[in-house]
């Protein structure tokens, strides 16, 4: 079973829509019991990184997330949700997150010539940095969507896709056990959803 | 680098797709669910849904439609139509829209915008726009273009996004139904105008008309249409084919 983490975050509609249309059994939760005993995680989240942040700690679903993360159970994070997961977000101050991954959230105004509109809203081309079981069912140069005004910069090794806008945009990550999509893959068509099919089936 | 978006607009009137020309005698064309897989499957990059109905009991109806849509179509769908409230936001997104459109609702109250945006997000509010000439002077009209506010359409619009809105759609009455090509005009000082993604809507005929309108204008993000495409005088995926055979970006 799959635990959508519920922290009052956006409405999770779509995204559990999208599980159930590829058979897979998921619930969205905030309930930390069913969390911990949930095959995998995913961390949604639209807003604010620093009203997420405040939110998943209130709750104290922070810990339970940093202690099933280290256990090793796959979590992937979207959107914002991704964003969550790296050690600092300089989104409106400076703010401490998840540090489950290495890096930093920072604006893409300033990282990308002034023409280019923000937020990076619309479909943009994956360019695959280096293999992932997520992209099983993909290719190299699919599309998917975005909607974001801020992105993970200096993740190491952790960047499996990239995509072009006006500056090399981290779209999605992975580190071990632990993954990330900047883009939303339950808007994404078919091409998002065989992304999380992939992760659900990753062992 | 980002794509052109397609668009079609579905019209839902009875949990039924409704079109016009220039606004009046609407015909019922298909099944919402239907079209809206259709043209998914086709290659369109969001749907628009406007709820026109008036009722309380259609507007349930409505809803219904949009959480069918939503469980079954997995691109952004954006919903407009009778949004008049934060409430109203809340009523649609919980059914699984992405974005709202405001139009007559930000025109009585524009205060809706902003706190629309603070709430949601600047990305969920999407700025409706239909606009007329008037004595030489683009006017903004309400109630389904049946009503001059007098408003001056430029004005209005960069108002709107900066009070907080995303995305703005531009339809013109002028060209809306008559299939002679997008308001070029209209729609390049709108692009002027603001820093934020413009929807051309109103008058798509051919597939020539969108060529020549990401040819004419770089700067706009996506065109917008519903009846060429329901009564299916354009095919998406062809259209988006010849739009990548004249070197325009688009997700094939």
């Amino acid at each position: 079973m799959i635990a959508i983490i519920d922290y009052g975050v956006g409405n999770l509609f779509s995204l559990t829509s999208s599980f159930k249309k590829i058979g897979v059994d998921v619930v969205a939760t905030a309930d930390k019991e069913v969390i911990k005993s949930a095959d995998k995680l995913i961390l949604p989240g639209v807003g604010a990184f620093a009203d997420a942040i405040k939110k998943l700690r209130d709750n104290g679903l922070d810990r339970v997330i940093i202690d099933e993360a280290k256990k090793g159970k796959k979590i992937m994070g979207i959107c914002l949700g991704m964003q969550l997961l790296f050690e600092k977000s300089y989104e409106y101050g400076e703010h401490d997150g998840l540090a489950l991954l290495k890096g930093k959230v920072v604006p893409m105004e300033n990282r990308i010539p002034a023409n280019l509109k923000i937020p990076h809203i619309g479909w943009n081309a994956l360019g695959f940095k280096r293999e992932s079981e997520i992209f099983r069912y993909i290719n190299d140069g699919d599309f998917v969507y975005f909607v974001h005004s801020f992105y993970a910069d200096e993740c190491d090794d952790s960047v499996i896709a990239t995509s072009e806008y006006g500056a090399e945009i981290t779209a999605a990550v992975q580190k071990e056990n632990v993954y990330g999509c900047q883009f939303h893959p339950e808007k994404s068509g078919s091409v998002g959803l065989n992304i999380l099919k992939a992760f659900c089936e990753t062992e | 680098m980002i794509t052109k978006r397609i668009i079609p607009c579905l019209d839902i009137r009875n949990g039924r797709v409704v079109k016009g020309t220039n606004f009046k005698g609407l015909s019922d064309v298909s099944s919402p669910v239907e079209l809206a897989r259709l043209y998914s499957d086709c290659g369109a990059d969001e749907l628009v849904f406007y709820d026109i109905t008036a009722s309380f009991e259609e507007r349930k109806l409505f809803t219904d439609i949009l959480k069918e849509v939503a469980s079954e179509i997995f691109i952004p769908l954006t919903v407009g139509g009778g949004i008049n409230t934060v409430d109203d936001f809340d009523r649609v997104l919980k059914c699984g829209a992405d974005k709202v459109s405001v139009n007559s609702g930000a025109i009585k109250n524009p205060d809706l915008i902003g706190q629309a945006a603070q709430k949601y997000g600047n990305q969920c509010v999407v700025l409706s726009v239909d606009i007329k000439r008037v004595d030489g002077e683009f006017h903004v009209f309400a109630k389904g273009g049946r009503e001059d506010t007098g408003l001056d359409a430029i004005e209005w619009i960069k108002d709107g996004v900066r009070r907080g809105a995303g995305e703005v759609v531009v339809n013109s009455i002028d060209t809306d139904g008559v299939k002679n090509g997008f308001d070029i005009e209209l729609l390049k000082i709108v692009c002027d105008a603001v820093n934020v993604p413009v929807i051309a809507s109103g008058g798509a005929g051919s597939v020539d008309h969108f060529i020549r309108l990401f040819k004419e204008i770089p700067d706009i993000d996506a065109g917008l249409a519903a009846s060429v495409f329901h009564f299916g005088e354009i095919e998406i995926n062809q259209l988006k084919a010849e739009l990548r055979n004249n070197d325009i970006i688009v997700r094939l």
